[in-house]
């Protein structure tokens, strides 16, 4: 049963399964909870692809795998083509009369992470985003590349510690500041976008089930906390993504076809940023005297994002 | 329902036209596909059916070649036929895909009308391309005009979706030289060539929701050895399966089409090795020397991968010197033809003098006479014993002559 008919998470924590339990990601990895998530928000039936990530290598290692479902996996950076060729032939089958069952209902899904999402797999995203192909696109973003051991991605916040991007003597992280992917893919003039995070599972729900029911291209920018690269207790995910979402790092929010914005999570305290990047080993260095005007950017700036989301929700342009 | 085409018994057509008219045929499913010259044609004729309601199938023209091919993976992965086409630097940028495509045994036919590869950039044709698909697992079949582009395409539908195969199949033609030079063509009808095709048989398809199936596992040193193995084995045992749709091809239309070539090697002192358009260069120039008395022939694989080995071995070793030709910088070794035809020959206790000519890079002209001079210097190899000359030599090129390497037998 598909979970937005589902009321609570005692319900939900036995929803029908085809994530298996068994998979190599990180105990605290939010992957596996936004992941499951998308498949129990319908009952039709998916095909899904996957780019090289964490999501990947930990789910399909052979002979063994995770998904009960169809899946693909290519390359890093094609999982949204791979998943356009297989609708064009579900559409070319449907048409000639081909198709093993052809009144059974099909999504067609992918998944990335930030890196193959924002970075390396950006261009194969935006042509099969333009060319219309009916799927939904999720972006798993932990904001850096942690399958390969935590290096800088154009997701990764300015301030930020990585690998690629270090903290030390002379350097306070990251300098860049994040891509606005959501923009972007609204940019495209895709039906339906969005932010969305697994705290708020709800609202998680209902935007997959938005996205799977809109015909046309969709994305979702999903918050996935890390615990291995933001360096916080695996217990914690949940609560860190409640920092992530009341301190408006996250904000959680919708746009339809490429103009019309809602704000689909208003926090009743907004927490300072300061709360948010105190409980993560990859912004400590921030709290040092020298660095501290890198805090006060990133709140100015969350300031300024939440000012001008309102106001284009208002402004319904 | 596509509308069917009226052909007439013989049309003029140029290789990309002809290579177009069998993807249309062959009523492909999915076309996922970027344009590149010399194979742009072939995407435009095909964009021409669709428009025209010639094609039921859908026609992806995506943003990159890597993405055409990608297109091609998740396609071919949903069970239905597929097709695309490509030149040069978009093989360049697909290659990495090429690899996946036939690691997850997807048969896609593929034209490639081969091009150099920058840099200096060029447009024209050699074999460059061709040779960096080599080792990706494709099969690869050589046309020579645009006669055999139409039939082999045909053929190779059938050869990759056989359920003794299941791999993907290259179908090379010179770029310009093949792909631009308008041919009396003798085609199929729409029905007799789709029926020599056959229907496409979906194996472990990602539409069928009652079978999930995971494509593009990842093995480690477990595991992916005895996948790499179980993949040479398919791609070494497709060579019965091209022989029978070779026989069943010439028993519809009395074309015959062989893995290796022969011509006039029943007597041949010398030969020339070669691929392309420059094989039937070889055989007017191999007429002529039989006039003169100098006994030449000519051998071409006509299937590049899986190598002819033993085929090769048959129709060379009988003879005295070989000009093995390669249309492919080499880049710091000997080229990949001549390695290929020389491991064979190893294996004969004649040995025939081996040597190796570069030849007709980014598109620059082989002429009849240029394979005169060449199977005539084979026949001094022949007559003095020996090879008289570097093992390897450049061909047409301007600028003091290129040698390399020496022989160590007989001199």
């Amino acid at each position: 049963m598909a979970i937005t008919n589902i009321k609570n998470l005692k319900e939900f924590s036995t929803a029908n399964e085809r994530f298996e339990g068994a998979h190599l990601l990180c105990p605290g990895c939010a992957h596996s909870m936004i992941v499951r998530e998308l498949m129990n928000a319908t009952d039709d039936n998916l095909v899904i692809a996957s780019n090289t990530g964490c999501l990947e290598v930990s789910t399909a290692v052979y002979p063994y795998t995770s998904w009960d479902t169809s899946w693909i996996h290519i390359g890093f950076e094609n999982a949204a083509t791979a998943v356009a060729g297989a609708e064009a032939m579900y559409k070319a089958r449907k048409r000639k009369g081909t198709l093993k069952d052809p009144d059974a209902p099909v999504k067609f899904v992918a998944f990335g992470g930030d890196g193959s999402t924002y970075d390396i797999g950006f261009q194969w995203l935006s042509g099969a985003v333009e060319r219309g192909h009916d799927f939904t696109y999720i972006c798993l973003d932990n904001e850096n590349y942690a399958n390969t051991g935590g290096q800088r991605s154009s997701a990764t916040p300015i301030g930020a510690h990585t690998s690629t991007a270090q903290a030390g003597r002379v350097s306070y992280g990251k300098k860049e500041k994040k891509k606005d992917m959501v923009a972007i893919m609204a940019a495209h003039g895709a039906p339906y976008v969005a932010q969305l995070a697994p705290n708020k599972w709800k609202i998680m729900a209902k935007g997959f089930q938005k996205a799977l029911e809109t015909e046309g291209p969709c994305f979702i920018n999903t918050v996935s906390a890390c615990t291995t690269e933001w360096k916080f207790d695996p217990k914690d995910t949940i609560h860190l993504t409640d920092l992530a979402t009341d301190t408006l790092m996250f904000p959680i929010y919708e746009i339809i076809n490429g103009h019309e914005l809602n704000i689909l999570y208003r926090p009743k305290n907004i927490i300072p940023v300061e709360e948010y990047l105190a409980a993560q080993g990859r912004y400590k260095h921030l709290f040092k005297p020298e660095n501290r005007h890198v805090i006060e950017q990133i709140q100015k700036e969350i300031n300024e994002k939440w000012e001008y989301l309102q106001r284009r929700e208002e402004a319904r342009v | 329902m596509a509308e069917k085409m009226e052909l007439k018994e013989v049309e003029v057509w140029d290789g990309n036209y002809a290579a177009s008219q069998a993807l249309r045929q062959a009523q492909v499913d999915v076309v996922s596909a970027y344009p590149i010259t010399p194979s742009t044609p072939i995407v435009e004729n095909y964009g021409a059916y669709v428009a025209n309601g010639y094609v039921d199938g859908e026609f992806v023209m995506v943003e990159s070649e890597h993405a055409a091919m990608s297109g091609c993976v998740g396609a071919a992965a949903a069970g239905g036929r597929v097709a695309t086409a490509t030149s040069s630097q978009g093989f360049a940028l697909m290659v990495e895909v090429l690899y996946q495509a036939s690691g997850m045994r997807l048969p896609i036919v593929m034209t490639v009308v081969n091009r150099a590869l920058a840099s200096p950039l060029n447009v024209r044709g050699d074999h460059g391309d061709m040779y960096l698909g080599r080792d990706s697992g494709w099969v690869q079949i050589d046309a020579f005009n645009a006669q055999e582009a139409y039939d082999l395409t045909l053929c190779a539908f059938k050869i990759g979706e056989d359920m003794r195969v299941r791999l993907p199949v290259m179908m090379h033609q010179d770029g310009f030289l093949t792909s631009h030079t308008a041919q009396n063509v003798h085609p199929l009808s729409d029905d007799e060539a789709y029926k020599f095709v056959g229907d496409y048989k979906p194996y472990e398809e990602m539409l069928d929701f009652t079978k999930p199936v995971t494509y593009g596992a990842q093995t480690e040193e477990d595991w992916h050895y005895e996948h790499k193995a179980r993949q040479h084995k398919a791609l070494m045992e497709s060579k019965d399966v091209i022989d029978e749709v070779f026989a069943e091809f010439k028993k519809l239309t009395g074309r015959e089409y062989k893995r290796v070539e022969s011509y006039m090697m029943d007597d041949a002192e010398v030969a020339i090795v070669a691929l392309g358009t420059t094989v039937e260069t070889a055989r007017v120039a191999a007429d002529q020397l039989r006039e003169e008395g100098i006994k030449a022939g000519v051998v071409a694989p006509r299937c590049f991968r899986p190598f002819p080995f033993d085929e090769m071995r048959d129709a060379l070793e009988n003879t005295k010197a070989i000009a093995v030709l390669d249309r492919s910088a080499p880049m710091g070794a000997m080229g990949a033809l001549f390695n290929e035809v020389s491991a064979a020959l190893y294996t004969t206790p004649n040995r025939p003098l081996v040597t190796n000519f570069i030849y007709g890079l980014g598109g620059r002209d082989f002429s009849v006479e240029e394979a005169k001079r060449i199977f005539k210097e084979q026949k001094a190899h022949a007559d003095a014993g020996h090879i008289t000359t570097p093992i390897q030599q450049f061909s047409g090129v301007r600028g003091p002559k290129l040698g390399f390497f020496e022989t160590k037998r007989g001199n």
